[in-house]
């Protein structure tokens, strides 16, 4: 554990669900500690629990035990708190939604300044001004007056990202970033994601993308059946697998 | 010249009587007429002791016309504005119904002799009745009547000269309850129908100053000259032998001025080529011009009022559609019985209930009514669009907006409401548009709109051709633009 208190802290969150008339497992015991400027991918197959951890993570999904704790704010077990309550919460973490979730009737622009103008209170001109220079460092200011329907899909992720930056929060989630990328704008996406963490920005991402792993991630953590069952720095993990879990996924995604 | 034809005709029926060599084809044994029995006492009514049949003063003239032609009389129910029409359709041989003699009546159809002479009154409060005694008295003041009638036109007239608010109802009964409620401030109506009123809901004072004068008379197709004058000589000769008063004084309509005006009628007719009409030809030919400043004026009416009911359907729709998605159970439960009840009532009904059922607690204006209960039934529809339109917006949108910190309000406002407004744009055009014509149904609570003011003009001259086609020109003149407005936004935001 480094000095300084960590950006992120997951402890023994668990959480099950009722499938089909018996309870089921969704989450046992994820423990998680990210401190500043480290970029975590959290690996597994469809259905290990990864998105769940995400939106547990960004308070969008309910858990039955254990905490989160953000940047120094902490969210407990039990329902989702009502939004009233969130106010410190919510300006801590940032949500990359996999389909990218762009507001279609709002440009650009607008999907940017949208938080700052009505959760932050600035004012519209510098709200414009902070949401130019984060879609000028993702190199889609030119689309700034597109709506989302007239961009492509990287243009739409990169525009996703500056709305989830516009409120600076030391977190920042991705869920599967690169399904809907080709090979060579996903280095080009792990190339931004890694200068948003030299600047000091925690990462999380869910992915399946093994060599996408190795250049953005600093350290993975493997999940399977709700539990993380392997974790350490990206390429020794990824290179010499401990658990059959992690040999499971690597064969898997090499076929 | 005309007594001659007369006593033709009345030859003819004698011949009727036993078949001659001269008759080629059995003239019909039946003679259908039509007539209004809705309120129609004592004109024509549902009979109590069986509603099947009709009875009244014009069914016994009728049948005694119809015996006097060897026929047998058969009833069609029509609504009284439509009987002239439905008379020129050829749906029936007479209408009669205390159809009023005019001149453009006389241009259109075969007219019979005019029966019974009538007298326009005014009927009053008591607290008015020494103050008000003619429409001079009533400058300013809603006056009540039924549309499309003698004296209806008098009101109107009385509008330019008095400054009197002419106010039209579709039956003979509101006028008078209004006018003890005070929603209107006189009545002008015939005696028949005054003192009828005041027998069946007395405590207003009939004015005995005559205001105008005017005739019933049975109308024939304007081909069936040769019917309307066996029928007339039926007339005359059931006037001379006592056989019409006998029927109107069963009737409680008969006095002497009535006698005055029978011997009068009948020294008419005796005098050589006495031609009996008692209209004035003075009337001018009505031209297209003359009714299209009351045609704009109903139009913007309409307008007016579908504006207004749209503008609170769309407020209230949206707040009951909020409320049953974001709202309690107790909420959602009202909210849903509302939408339900006025879903699946008439909305007919539901003015009538507004404007004369709640008269007793809350006495709307008529306008205001209209507006309320327009905008009161298109919000239930309003609002299920609104709610589908609602739940139609992806729920990761609103996910999404969570994560930026937007409040519950913030995400309806500035994500939800704004996506589900494009959603229920379409829809929404599509109710205006039939907004606009549904608020032609105000006109049952007295409000003269463009379709009401329509048939005054159809009635008037006669026909239905030129005020309808101009009708439904001022209609799609104030659609129209609404549907490319739709489409232009559509088009905006469908980017």
């Amino acid at each position: 554990m480094s000095d300084a208190a960590p950006v992120l802290q997951i402890d023994r969150l668990r959480l099950s669900r009722i499938d089909s008339g018996k309870p089921r497992d969704v989450l046992r015991d994820i423990c998680l500690t990210l401190p500043a400027g480290r970029i975590c991918a959290l690996m597994g197959v469809s259905g290990a629990g990864k998105s769940t951890v995400l939106r547990a993570v960004v308070a969008l999904e309910a858990f039955d035990h254990g905490m989160i704790v953000v940047d120094g704010v902490s969210l407990h077990a039990g329902p989702v708190p009502r939004e009233a309550l969130l106010r410190d919460f919510r300006g801590k973490v940032g949500m990359v939604f996999q389909q990218h979730a762009l507001f279609p009737h709002l440009t650009v622009r607008e999907n940017v300044t949208l938080a700052l103008i009505h959760a932050a209170g600035v004012s519209t001109h510098q709200a414009d001004q902070t949401a130019e220079s984060l879609l000028q460092s993702l190199g889609v200011a030119h689309r700034s007056a597109a709506y989302p329907t007239q961009i492509s899909g990287g243009e739409a992720q990169r525009v996703a990202i500056a709305r989830a930056l516009a409120l600076d929060p030391p977190l920042l989630l991705m869920d599967e970033p690169t399904a809907a990328l080709d090979p060579a704008r996903r280095s080009a996406l792990a190339e931004t994601l890694r200068a948003l963490a030299a600047a000091g920005r925690t990462l999380l991402i869910t992915t399946h993308d093994i060599e996408f792993a190795k250049a953005a991630a600093d350290e993975v953590a493997i999940m399977a059946h709700g539990e993380i069952v392997e974790q350490g720095p990206a390429r020794r993990v990824l290179e010499a697998p401990a658990h059959e879990a992690t040999r499971a996924l690597l064969r898997h995604e090499r076929e | 010249m005309r007594r001659g034809l007369l006593l033709l005709t009345v030859l003819g029926i004698a011949a009727c009587g036993s078949p001659g060599p001269a008759e080629q084809s059995r003239p019909p044994a039946v003679l259908r007429w039509g007539g209004d029995a809705e309120g129609g006492a004592p004109f024509v009514e549902a009979d109590p002791g069986n509603p099947a049949k009709v009875r009244g003063f014009d069914v016994d003239l009728v049948e005694a016309i119809a015996n006097g032609l060897g026929r047998r009389a058969q009833f069609t129910q029509v609504a009284w504005a439509s009987i002239e029409q439905s008379v020129a359709r050829g749906d029936f041989d007479v209408g009669m119904s205390g159809l009023e003699d005019r001149a453009e009546l006389r241009a259109r159809f075969a007219v019979s002799l005019p029966y019974y002479e009538f007298r326009e009154v005014l009927a009053v409060r008591p607290a008015d009745s020494l103050r008000v005694r003619s429409l001079a008295d009533l400058a300013g003041k809603r006056v009540a009547t039924l549309g499309s009638t003698m004296a209806y036109r008098l009101l109107l007239e009385a509008q330019q000269q008095h400054r009197v608010v002419p106010v039209s109802y579709d039956d003979d009964v509101h006028p008078y309850t209004d006018l003890l409620e005070g929603r209107v401030d006189a009545v002008l109506l015939d005696h028949v129908i005054a003192e009828r009123a005041l027998r069946r809901t007395p405590g207003f004072i009939i004015q005995p100053a005559v205001v105008a004068r005017g005739h019933y008379v049975a109308v024939f197709p304007h081909e069936r000259a040769a019917l309307r004058d066996s029928a007339d000589a039926v007339l005359i000769a059931r006037m001379r032998d006592g056989t019409l008063a006998t029927i109107f004084r069963s009737w409680g309509v008969w006095d002497d001025e009535q006698a005055t005006y029978q011997r009068q009628l009948l020294a008419r007719v005796d005098s050589a080529g006495g031609v009996v009409d008692t209209t004035s030809h003075e009337a001018a030919a009505t031209s297209v011009l003359a009714y299209a400043p009351s045609l704009l004026r109903a139009a913007a009416i309409t307008l007016g009022i579908s504006v207004a009911a749209m503008v609170l359907a769309v407020l209230l729709g949206g707040a009951i559609a909020a409320g049953r998605i974001y709202g309690n159970a107790l909420a959602r439960g009202l909210l849903t019985t509302y939408v339900e009840v006025v879903r699946g009532t008439p909305v007919l009904l539901q003015l009538f209930v507004l404007y004369y059922g709640l008269s007793a607690f809350v006495k709307l204006p008529a306008l205001l009514a209209a507006i309320l209960g327009l905008g009161l039934n298109y919000a239930a529809y309003e609002s299920e669009i609104y709610r589908s339109a609602l739940q139609a917006v992806p729920r990761l949108q609103l996910e999404a907006a969570r994560t930026l910190g937007l409040s519950e309000w913030q995400v309806f406002r500035l994500v939800r409401g704004p996506q589900a407004f494009r959603l229920a744009l379409a829809p929404m055009t599509n109710d205006f548009v039939a907004l606009l014509k549904d608020s032609s149904l105000v006109s049952v609570i007295t409000v003269v709109e463009l379709t009401k003011q329509t048939a005054i003009y159809a009635t008037n001259v006669g026909s239905w051709l030129v005020p309808g086609l101009l009708c439904a020109t001022l209609y799609l003149v104030l659609s129209l633009p609404l549907s490319r407005l739709a489409r232009r936004l559509e088009a905006r935001w469908h980017v």
